[in-house]
């Protein structure tokens, strides 16, 4: 009997682990030999635990899988209480055009033969036969752009570093994900680690780079064994070696080592503070050698567009946003998880489509979208396509593509309070706007809840100091949330008026 | 407890183990944690010598990131996420449920040493929200149920 039971984060967080155990315990009694393959997430994670038992080569679903529901698993299957059926027919599943996620929740992560098996390594034999320039050319004319937030086009970051001088280039992966709402590099890293090995080796031949870092968030302990165990193998298979090898290293709890010129400070042994740009890093970066700096999602869709070519994944968006991208749906809604697809969903396909509204029952009353520097959006702008210039065009940012849904409970005032305290407490300190200025806008808005309306355009030029004045979009996009907030929802700042007089 | 040749010999294994990488000084400082539960004072002087850097550089580093000690911690860390995804599903309430039920705040440790509560800002479960790590232990949808785990 084989048995798939997921080993990523959300699985193991409800109880992943003890199912495992259950289902190999129950076996041994009743004298079945199982095979248990701990596999990534599908991504329906209000189905995890969800485990998967194949049978005639299908995979049949069960979730989410409580300790009671194990021994159900080894008698008649379709009339299990958590039984979803075939697994790939599962509506949330055929909804999706997984390209970067094709193998995830699929594959055994550590199992470098079922990497093969499902796709895996043709992009990089593709590279291997490539000019330096081709490479570039074919990763640009994908039209990929950076998945990390700022949207910029990956082929052209590679083409600088690719064309400058040095004799040690590296490759940065950015595996920093401090956003809220925001997990599709943990599971990608969990649940096909050797994908962001590929795509990061394939990064080394464009460029010239020998050497790759990835630099992941501390907080992510499964991504951290999985990505380490992953490397070993690929440097035993030769895939690693001399040509191009990398290792792992780990954060240190601080969000503002997400943003690049920190990050790379941060792997020097510095403090996580920002540098000023220019230099870019691409010329003068980690160790003040010429360095690409790519989010784990950019670097994951790399070798899909080698394998299938640029104009396949072209062929995929909307505008200028072209390809696919996975959807993180979070926070009170009542189908969360990973949900990957062509850009151009409108928000209110994703909010109330795809994920089912709210976990509570109640009405939606407003979406954030791209972290805690992204803007919150009410059900009025849910007629926005999911794209770049789409929600930049009101106000807003896709970010890292992380969506925080919330109900009617929700206190914006709170919420904007909140961003300007996250603010404070992650600000790396160079630049005042942001360090003195989130701490002033935590003040401000106290005032306003005691109901001070005096305060409300000290609020607004402090938003403006700090969207100006600031050195990384820390400061600088922390304004999002808070104005959006203000725009979209004065009663919640008003109400509080009311309240004190 | 460690007397301070031990602390200086451990630390030097440590400072050995990591010659020859770039950028040594994280992974140095996440293994000296590991191995004590948190940054001696005494470690600082030790790794500035080893990696050439001052004093005040290293203990610069320390100071900067969330996750480094220059205290021990008590025998269970709590960590509860406070982040946007999780706040929706009512991690505030819960977080103060629980600081009242252990009678402390964030950043502080039960008087008997039990139990250090700390904040965390998204641990990758917003859609299993509220989240925490509980000793290194990821838990979805908690509540002050998670107490008991940090009960001895
Ligand atoms: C405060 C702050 C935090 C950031 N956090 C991340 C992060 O966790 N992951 C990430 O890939 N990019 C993050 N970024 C964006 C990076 O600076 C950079 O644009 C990105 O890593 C480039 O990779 P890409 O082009 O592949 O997106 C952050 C930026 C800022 C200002
Ligand atoms: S917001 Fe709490 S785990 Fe991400």
């Amino acid at each position: 009997m084989k048995v798939f039971v997921p080993l990523d984060s959300a699985a193991v967080a409800l109880g992943a682990d003890r199912i495992a155990e259950a289902i190999v315990a129950q076996g041994a009694a009743r004298g079945v030999t199982v095979q248990v393959v701990r596999n990534g997430s599908r991504g329906m994670v209000w189905l995890e635990p969800l485990v998967e038992v194949e049978v005639d080569g299908v995979r049949h679903g069960f979730g989410p899988m409580t300790l009671a529901d194990v021994p159900g698993l080894f008698s008649d299957l379709a009339s299990h209480p958590k039984a979803i059926g075939p697994v790939e027919a599962h509506p949330w599943m055929k909804g999706q055009t997984r390209l970067t996620f094709a193998r995830v929740g699929v594959i055994d992560p550590l199992s470098l033969d079922d990497y093969r098996a499902h796709g895996g390594l043709v992009g990089l034999d593709r590279a291997r036969g490539m000019t330096r320039a081709e490479i570039v050319a074919e990763v640009t004319e994908s039209g990929l752009r950076g998945r990390g937030g700022a949207g910029f086009p990956t082929g052209i970051k590679w083409k600088t570093v690719s064309e400058a001088a040095g004799d040690q280039k590296y490759i940065v992966c950015n595996a920093d994900e401090g956003d809220s709402a925001t997990f599709a590099d943990r599971m990608l890293m969990e649940g096909d680690p050797f994908c962001l090995i590929e795509g990061m080796a394939i990064a080394g031949l464009a460029c010239g780079a020998t050497k790759g870092y990835v630099y992941i968030r501390s907080e992510y302990p499964v991504a951290i064994r999985v990505m380490e165990a992953a490397v070993r193998i690929a440097r035993e298979a030769g895939v690693l070696g001399a040509a191009f090898d990398m290792e792992i290293r780990v954060g240190a709890g601080a969000y503002v080592c997400g943003e690049e010129t920190s990050l790379l400070n941060s792997l020097e042994g510095k403090r996580g503070v920002v540098r000023a740009k220019p230099p870019l890093p691409a010329l003068q970066g980690f160790l003040g050698r010429p360095t690409v700096v790519n989010n784990v999602i950019s670097l994951a869709s790399v070798p899909v567009i080698l394998a299938k070519g640029a104009a396949f994944y072209k062929d995929f968006g909307l505008g200028r946003s072209r390809g696919t991208i996975p959807l993180q749906i979070a926070g009170n809604v009542k189908y969360g998880g990973l949900y990957e697809v062509a850009f151009g969903l409108t928000l209110g396909e994703i909010v109330n489509g795809i994920g089912g509204g709210t976990a509570s029952g109640r009405p939606v009353k407003a979406v954030q979208v791209g972290g805690p520097l992204g803007a919150w959006f009410p059900p009025a702008l849910f007629d926005t396509p999911f794209g770049y210039e789409e929600f930049g065009a009101k106000d807003g940012l896709i970010g890292h593509a992380g969506l925080t849904v919330a109900d009617d409970t929700v206190d914006m005032l709170q919420m904007a309070r909140f961003a300007m305290e996250f603010c404070a407490i992650e600000s790396c300190g160079k630049c005042t706007p942001c360090r003195i200025g989130s701490t002033r806008g935590v003040e401000t808005i106290d005032r306003l809840a005691r109901g001070d309306a005096s305060a409300l355009p000290i609020l607004t030029d402090l938003c403006n100091t700090m969207k100006f004045g600031s050195l990384c979009a820390l400061g600088g996009f922390t304004p999002y949330p808070v104005l959006s907030a203000l725009t979209h929802f004065p009663d919640d700042f008003a109400r509080q008026r009311e309240a004190a007089e | 407890m460690l007397d301070s040749q031990d602390h200086s010999d451990r630390i030097a294994e440590i400072l050995e183990a990591h010659q020859g990488l770039e950028g040594p000084l994280l992974p140095i400082l996440h293994a000296v944690q590991e191995a004590f539960g948190y940054i001696p004072e005494a470690a600082v002087p030790q790794i500035a010598k080893a990696l050439m850097l001052s004093k005040a550089e290293v203990h610069g580093v320390v100071s900067f990131y969330h996750d480094f000690r220059s205290k021990p911690a008590g025998r269970h860390v709590l960590k509860l996420c406070r982040a946007e995804a999780c706040q929706t599903m009512g991690a505030d309430a819960v977080a103060d449920r629980i600081k009242r039920a252990l009678g402390i705040g964030w950043h502080e440790t039960t008087s008997d040493g039990r139990v250090t509560l700390e904040p965390v800002f998204c641990l990758g479960l917003c859609a299993c929200g509220p989240a925490a790590m509980v000793d290194g232990r990821l838990v979805g949808r908690v509540d002050e149920s998670v107490c008991a785990e940090v009960a001895k």
